[in-house]
């Protein structure tokens, strides 16, 4: 079994301070999910943790099992078992799925002989259109494809924690069941560990929470079992940050 | 100003002419070459050896180019009737199609010399022929070549012209390349740019029938001190004639790039559209790419656009691939060939075409930042 673990995280952009200290521990197989209201800090989270760039870290920690992932840059922190699902999936023309997954598992020392028949499995279970797998990535893809084929390189690559950002943003009923639910496979067959940032409890029918935490201007303000996310359906953000 | 002894009457431009702005120009001294020859080769199969013709007479010169443009086309008209004439051409029959291209290798193998050779290609109604001019020559081969290609596509010809620079990192290259595209023809001319110390190409696709279409696309990478040079013109003559144009660069070292475009819709060219694209990515500090999009509109009724934009590697693009566990020199090889891989998948899928990509990604080297 693995660790995720973010302790006493602040960190933010030059010049302003977003996360006021984050605590949270995910283990394999458990999907915690962060809700919280605009400007809460979803996103600086899912972004600090992966490394990307722009964001100041101050203090605290983020470690994969002891591992100090804050000390790695992006792409180690991936070959270190980290994912992440980005809200606004980056186009990059003239690159294909096939390439970039085949460099992914290159760097990782997998074996690349079977990864076109992986493609073609994963594509179907996720109902994403081969065709659409020959093009550029993310380029010309409507909101619901995009998420697919995000989906599909989770799938493709079995890290140990996906920090899903906002995967619920742009997405049709369809695809939003068949992403959640791609996901909610690899945490029983694989063993993800899952959090899932977002701002609407829709997601989190399809993708069930082990625990809900909910983010307020930089800080975990609860915690709780699913039953929170249910809560704040009915009572809005404004009940729970009080 | 400086005149030669070896092309009297011919006066090199100077660095002051719109045109040659940022170019080498002023390095180039003609005294230190003597005129010479490249070696030709000619790859053509059955079906089109019967429409090439090698050593043809100067006779042929001018179906798209009366006037010679330029002091380097008028070095190239003096080679064409004299004892380093080499003029290739390819006249198709009217009404054929033709599925094998032409290869035409064209090796510089000497030091100090200036070679000018030329091709014709004479597209008869309703034909379609493909043809690459490719340059070749080794690293140690200090020499000048001033190519000049000639297209003429007659009523409803299809033409496709590929030109492949793999040149040795000290030889020079002035080329043109002229078409002239009458009613409803198609002329198609692409560059591939990797070779050569300074490299320029003037292209000017010329529409001079109704209906005329023509693509003009280019792929140049250069490294080390390298400079590639392009002037691309889009001349509209006749009425809803169509230009597109798409030249995508790459630098990286302290190597040098220059673009500068000129769309121009005369006065009977109504109903026109015309669209010019010049994408530039700068892989280290030290490279620089200019590049300087103009448009000349002297009638109404017409559709026309440009973009041009030179900058690094986008860094949102490079964390994603990151964020896949790739390291960051991949990463960037990645982004590059996929900016490149716009021009490569619309060149036509022959052999010759088929190995380019991996030249460019042997090109791109780790760190490059």
């Amino acid at each position: 079994m693995s660790t995720l673990k973010i302790e006493n995280l602040v960190a933010g952009i030059p010049g302003k301070q977003i996360l006021n200290g984050i605590n949270l521990t995910l283990n394999s197989g458990e999907v915690h999910a962060i809700m919280g209201p605009n400007g809460a800090g979803k996103s600086t989270l899912s972004g600090v943790v992966m490394g990307k760039p722009g964001y100041v870290v101050h203090s605290g920690s983020v470690t994969l099992d002891g591992e100090d992932l804050l000390a790695l840059p992006a792409w180690q922190r991936a070959q270190a078992g980290l994912h992440l699902i980005m809200q606004y999936p980056t186009e990059v023309p003239g690159v294909h799925l096939d390439d970039v997954i085949r460099e992914a598992y290159t760097s990782r020392g997998r074996n690349t002989s079977t990864l076109d028949a992986e493609i073609v499995a994963e594509a179907a279970r996720i109902h994403f259109d081969m065709a659409l797998v020959e093009r550029s990535m993310n380029v010309d893809l409507s909101g619901g494809e995009k998420k697919r084929n995000e989906t599909l390189q989770l799938a493709l690559l079995k890290p140990k924690f996906a920090i899903l950002d906002e995967l619920d943003s742009g997405l049709d009923i369809d695809a939003l069941r068949d992403c959640a639910r791609r996901v909610e496979a690899a945490t029983q067959e694989d063993n993800l560990g899952v959090l899932v940032i977002t701002h609407y409890a829709r997601l989190l029918e399809e993708l069930r929470p082990d625990v809900v935490h909910i983010l307020a201007a930089g800080k975990i303000v609860k915690s709780g079992g699913p039953e929170l996310a249910d809560e704040l359906e009915t009572t809005g953000y404004a009940g729970l940050t009080q | 100003m400086s005149s030669t002894a070896h092309y009297p009457g011919v006066v090199l431009p100077t660095a002051e002419e719109e045109i040659w702005r940022y170019s080498r120009i002023e390095e180039l001294s003609l005294d230190s070459f003597v005129a010479g020859s490249v070696e030709n080769k000619v790859d053509a199969p059955a079906d089109v050896a019967s429409i090439v013709t090698q050593g043809a007479a100067v006779g042929e010169c001018g179906v798209a180019m009366p006037i010679p443009v330029d002091a380097f086309a008028e070095i190239n008209a003096i080679h064409c009737s004299g004892a380093h004439a080499d003029i290739i051409t390819v006249k198709t029959v009217r009404g054929k199609s033709y599925a094998s291209p032409v290869v035409i290798t064209r090796t510089l193998s000497v030091s100090g010399v200036l070679a000018a050779p030329r091709l014709i290609i004479d597209a008869a109604e309703n034909s379609e022929v493909t043809v690459v001019e490719h340059f070749l020559s080794s690293d140690d081969v200090s020499s000048l070549i001033a190519p000049v290609v000639e297209i003429r596509a007659a009523q409803s010809a299809r033409v496709t012209y590929i030109a492949i620079n793999e040149l040795g990192n000290k030889t020079w290259k002035i080329a043109h390349q002229q078409s002239l595209g009458e009613r409803d023809s198609t002329t198609r001319l692409f560059t591939v740019a990797l070779g050569g110390d300074y490299a320029r190409v003037r292209t000017e696709a010329r529409l001079v029938g109704i209906g005329a279409t023509t693509q003009q696309v280019a792929l140049y990478f250069a490294d080390k001190t390298q400079m590639h040079d392009f002037r691309t013109l889009q001349t509209h003559i006749a009425p809803r004639t169509s230009s597109d144009l798409l030249f995508k660069g790459a630098v990286q070292d302290t190597a040098k790039s220059v673009y500068t475009g000129l769309i121009r819709i005369e006065h009977e060219a109504h109903g026109s559209q015309a669209y010019q694209t010049n994408r530039n990515l700068t892989l280290s500090h030290g490279a620089w790419a200019e590049s300087v999009p103009n448009l000349e509109i002297e009638t109404n009724d017409v559709k026309c656009s440009h973009a041009s934009t030179v900058g690094p590697i986008d860094d949102e693009q490079r964390f994603y691939l990151e964020s896949r566990g790739i390291h960051p020199d991949i990463a960037e090889r990645l982004v590059v060939l996929g900016f490149f891989n716009e021009v490569l998948e619309r060149l036509p899928q022959i052999d010759v075409v088929s190995g380019l990509r991996a030249k460019v990604a042997a090109k791109l080297h780790a760190g490059a930042q």
